[in-house]
């Protein structure tokens, strides 16, 4: 899906003249990516951290707006809001005050809701441990060409953050994660954006290469929330990611603004604490990375002049004749409930277990009391 | 010449008419769709909306056919169906709860939460591993967290939930499995994987009017999908598989209708419809109109010249018929905007015949006792129930306290099927088969302790209380008018849904309410403070000790001032003690 997308949008690029072609094809591939996948969560429970939600639900609608599919987000919510029963407008998240902008929209699909986000699980996604019968859409199967966009907000401390009021992540098990992940394979560029308070604090132990880290706040700073809606009654977004949506509702697919640009979202002035970032990791100069390197779906487009020949031709399956013409039974539907069948039911066949502890000491006890009162020698004549 | 050239048009065209008609055959042997929508207003000024699609696809799986072609059956489910060898599934998603005494029954029922019954064909060597498997999977369709689903709360009724569809006579209970979340959400995001099972989506036809802004703002909204095997044909030698997908939304008449009793497509939908999903080879709009005869109750309009009737719950029903698939429909504007503006607000109260109630008493939080009604309206008739209730292991019920009472005395069930829970492993499934008698009330009550859990297995949020699923209650309902034992293609969906055996009765599901049942909850801070305490007090008593124990004191002069100091200096040069 998000092939043809972007072979769309890169249809404009195809000039005539070829030379033109290899030099912008050059630019096109400085990157090394060849998938976007994105993980956003939301950490945090109950109806006074609506914020936390918002949060998250504008970056996954920025993020699906630029051409991330669905299948390559995966998006963890811990508290349903929308649906949530004191929400005076359901099915709907707003961002900004006034009702201005749903960010809930009319096709979301959340991955992990409610109980699901969990340290563990979290943590299962990134490293992609996860039992085999986990469906794909609750997977994180990125390769080594595959830039990740990790986004998470909540309540979070010095050196940690607090999932769903029960447990907490450490930012040395996240480091440990990436490290993980990258040994693994698992990414080829990671940009890591924090927005809960001491956001500094989660990404000041990452060792592994490629991971560029921003945070909302500080070590010592609390990150504020923005503007409280006064029909719902709950403070709408945080400011740092609020000023990251107006930032990234200019974005386009083709946009070339790179991550300089992204630093300098929500100043002091604004956010009231200092954003920070980390590039010392990433490979290459942050002034060459684009946005939609991360944010976008951008995918290479080999253009090829040859033609390529379909090996057979693909035929129709025709439905074999049933066979067996002579086995049709004729089915009927069941009744319901039959009271004359149910009240003449044989017992339910139970399983034979062998017995257990408590029933072989009692038969092992009577034994041994029999044999004592009778002795051995007696045992002729009672068998 | 001019013959020759007739005749050989003519052999022209019927060739091409029956290459036509052959082509026309392939296609709809691969399948039909029907779509339609049901809408009842209610006594109470609520208005009750159902919306049911219906693919059928003519495949025999039973018998073991791969399958790779999809047209209108969705690719995932049906890859579902014949991995996990699945005979018949039943899922719902419902937000609310059904108000039986105010709203009459719901065409298809379902119980607050998420609720799953799979049947497994025979040939499923290991039920329990493929339930696992596909409850994963299916949570993964859904967006819905069913992977919570194990052995701590899947049941195996031995009686309720007999299949739906058609079989070959034998229905071992041991290829059943039923389990029930109580406490899951239904959002947008359950709907969104839902409307893309639909063959047309929600981009024409019926589904448009499927904008989860107006649908969850409602007092009830449930969407579920049921597949099962239906017959082919009359004879019913052979079976395709039909998939239905229900919605059902009560719009509540202040909430969504500012109070004024007129209702129209556009205010319950925000939508109106402009064509039928082209894919639908029906797709119809049914008005309940049996209480407006000579529209002295309500007016309907358009008006519609099409009245059909159908015996639906019990009763015969009348219904205004909009046909989506005729242009005419849509008139002039091209598109249909249906408005029932109330007159008059007068009417007969609904008497349900069965409806049930449950509840927890006793204080503290050690016991209960669960208490379980069972109304029977009917004047003079009694008829059978089977209740099937469903404890979580963590409320130890005490069955020996179990009562079944009716009009004062004791009534004892005809069957009674009960396994106890064990911790951590299995919940309670209670069982019975009651005669309730005519006009009554049955009581059905039973006593239990809370169990503490382990600190671990406490939910993030446990002071908001633990959820015991609803009960299940499955009877056979007399009927006021003949009902139809033969279910035909052409009937309306909404009363073709439970199949019928004899004609004085219907078969009739009632969920009762789920309850919330405090447990004993720990102080989770105390380990936090119980580290704190403990770390002061070893502090300070050690710490102190040790001081004493271990510290040497020795006695310091302060320092003496500058006169004295030269004092000292001369007395030592004097040699003589200092001062």
């Amino acid at each position: 899906m998000s092939l043809s997308d972007s072979l769309a949008v890169h249809a404009a690029i195809i000039f005539i003249s070829p030379r033109f072609v290899q030099n912008s094809a050059g630019q096109f591939f400085s990157s090394g990516h060849t998938n976007n996948w994105a993980v956003l969560v939301c950490t945090s429970r109950f109806w006074f951290n609506y914020r936390h939600v918002a949060n998250t639900l504008s970056v996954y609608r920025s993020v699906k707006r630029l051409g991330i599919p669905d299948s390559h987000i995966v998006l963890m919510l811990a508290d349903d809001m929308a649906c949530n029963h004191r929400n005076p407008k359901p099915a709907t998240v707003f961002s900004h005050k006034n009702m201005e902008l749903n960010v809930y929209g009319d096709d979301v699909e959340v991955d992990y809701r409610g109980y699901e986000v969990t340290v563990e699980n979290f943590l299962r996604v990134l490293t992609g441990r996860l039992p085999p019968s986990t469906p794909r859409s609750k997977r994180l199967l990125s390769d080594d060409r595959s830039n990740i966009l990790i986004y998470l907000t909540g309540h979070g401390g010095n050196g940690f953050l607090k999932f769903q009021d029960s447990e907490e992540i450490s930012n040395v098990e996240l480091a440990d994660a990436f490290e993980q992940m990258w040994q693994k394979r698992r990414y080829n560029e990671l940009l890591f954006i924090i927005d809960t308070c001491q956001g500094a604090s989660m990404y000041e132990r990452f060792y592994s290469p490629n991971i560029m880290a921003l945070a909302s706040s500080q070590v010592g700073e609390d990150s504020l929330s923005h503007q409280p809606d006064l029909a719902i009654g709950v403070h709408l977004m945080d400011r740092y990611t609020f000023y990251l949506l107006e930032f990234l509702e200019d974005i386009h697919p083709s946009s070339k603004t790179n991550m300089n640009d992204l630093f300098k979202v929500c100043p002091r002035s604004l956010c009231v604490s200092t954003p920070g970032h980390r590039t010392d990791l990433f490979l290459r100069n942050p002034e060459s990375v684009l946005i939609t390197d991360f944010f976008g779906s951008v995918r290479k487009v080999e253009i090829t002049t040859e033609v390529l020949n379909l090996t057979h031709p693909i035929q129709r399956v025709e439905g074999s004749p049933v066979n067996g013409e002579s086995h049709r039974e004729v089915y009927s539907y069941v009744d319901q409930l039959p009271v004359s069948e149910i009240i003449h039911q044989k017992p339910k066949q139970k399983d034979w277990h062998p017995p257990d502890g408590f029933i072989l000491g009692l038969w092992t006890l009577i034994l041994l009391v029999f044999f004592k009162t009778y002795g051995i020698k007696h045992l002729k004549h009672i068998f | 010449m001019a013959a020759h050239r007739c005749r050989y048009l003519a052999c022209l065209l019927l060739l091409f008419l029956s290459v036509i008609l052959v082509t026309m055959s392939q296609e709809t042997t691969l399948g039909h769709e029907q779509h339609e929508l049901v809408i009842r207003p209610l006594h109470s000024g609520d208005i009750y909306a159902s919306f049911q699609f219906r693919t059928v696809w003519e495949t025999d799986f039973m018998k073991g056919n791969k399958v790779s072609h999809y047209r209108l059956f969705p690719k995932s489910l049906g890859q579902v169906i014949s991995k996990f060898s699945v005979r018949e599934l039943h899922i719902s998603f419902t937000q609310g709860y059904w108000r039986t005494m105010q709203w009459g029954q719901p065409f298809i029922p379902s119980p607050p939460g998420a609720e799953l019954w799979v049947w497994f064909q025979d040939s499923v060597t290991d039920v329990d591993a493929t339930w696992k498997e596909l409850t994963n999977v299916l949570s993964g369709i859904f967006c819905a967290s069913l992977n919570f689903i194990d052995s701590t709360n899947t049941l195996q009724p031995s009686a309720s939930f007999k299949p739906l569809g058609i079989g070959n006579g034998t229905t071992d209970h041991r290829f059943l499995r039923y389990a029930t979340l109580p406490r899951e959400i239904v959002c947008t995001e359950n709907l969104t994987p839902w409307k893309k099972l639909l063959p047309c989506g929600s981009k024409a036809g019926l589904a448009v009017l499927l904008k989860s802004e107006k649908l969850f703002h409602s007092s009830f909204h449930s969407q579920s999908v049921h597949i099962r095997p239906v017959c082919q044909d009359r004879q019913c030698k052979s079976s395709s598989w039909e998939l239905r997908q229900a919605l059902n939304v009560v719009f509540d008449l202040h909430t969504s209708g500012q109070s004024k009793r007129e209702w129209s497509l556009f205010k319950m939908f925000s939508r109106t419809l402009t064509e039928a999903c082209p894919l639908a080879s029906s797709s119809k709009i049914y008005i309940d109109v049996t209480d407006n005869p000579q529209e002295e109750q309500f007016e309907l309009s358009p008006a519609t010249p099409l009245l059909s009737q159908a015996v639906v719950l019990g009763d015969r029903r009348t219904f205004s018929v909009y046909d989506l698939t005729q242009q005419v429909t849509f008139g002039t504007v091209r598109s249909l905007n249906l408005m029932i503006r109330w007159k008059s607000s007068e009417g007969d109260m609904l008497r349900p015949l069965l409806h049930a109630e449950r509840y927890v008493t006793g204080y503290g939080l050690q016991t209960g006792e669960i208490h379980t009604l069972m109304y029977n309206n009917h004047p003079f008739r009694s008829f059978p129930v089977l209740l099937l209730d469903s404890v979580p292991w963590y409320l130890r019920l005490y069955i020996h306290t179990l009562k079944v009472i009716s009009k004062g005395k004791d009534n004892n069930p005809s069957y009674i099927h009960y396994q106890p829970s064990k911790d951590r492993e299995r919940p309670h499934l209670l069982e019975m088969l009651l005669q309730l008698p005519p006009h009554s009330v049955t009581e059905v009550t039973v006593q239990f302790e809370r169990a503490l859990l382990k600190w671990t297995e406490y939910t993030p949020d446990p002071n908001h209380g633990f959820y015991v699923g609803s009960s299940v209650i499955s009877s056979l309902v007399p009927s006021t008018v003949a009902m139809e034992t033969n279910i035909t293609m052409e009937q309306p969906l909404f009363s073709s849904f439970f199949p019928c055996k004899e004609e004085s009765s219907y078969f009739a599901r009632v969920y009762t309410e789920p309850l919330l049942v405090n447990l004993p909850t720990p102080d989770f801070s105390m380990p936090y403070n119980v580290i704190c305490l403990t770390c002061t007090v070893v502090a300070v008593g050690y710490g102190s000790l040790y001081n004493l124990l271990t510290r040497s004191f020795q006695v310091e002069e302060p320092n003496p001032g500058l006169a004295k100091r030269i004092a000292n200096v001369i007395r030592r040069m004097r040699g003589v003690p200092p001062l």
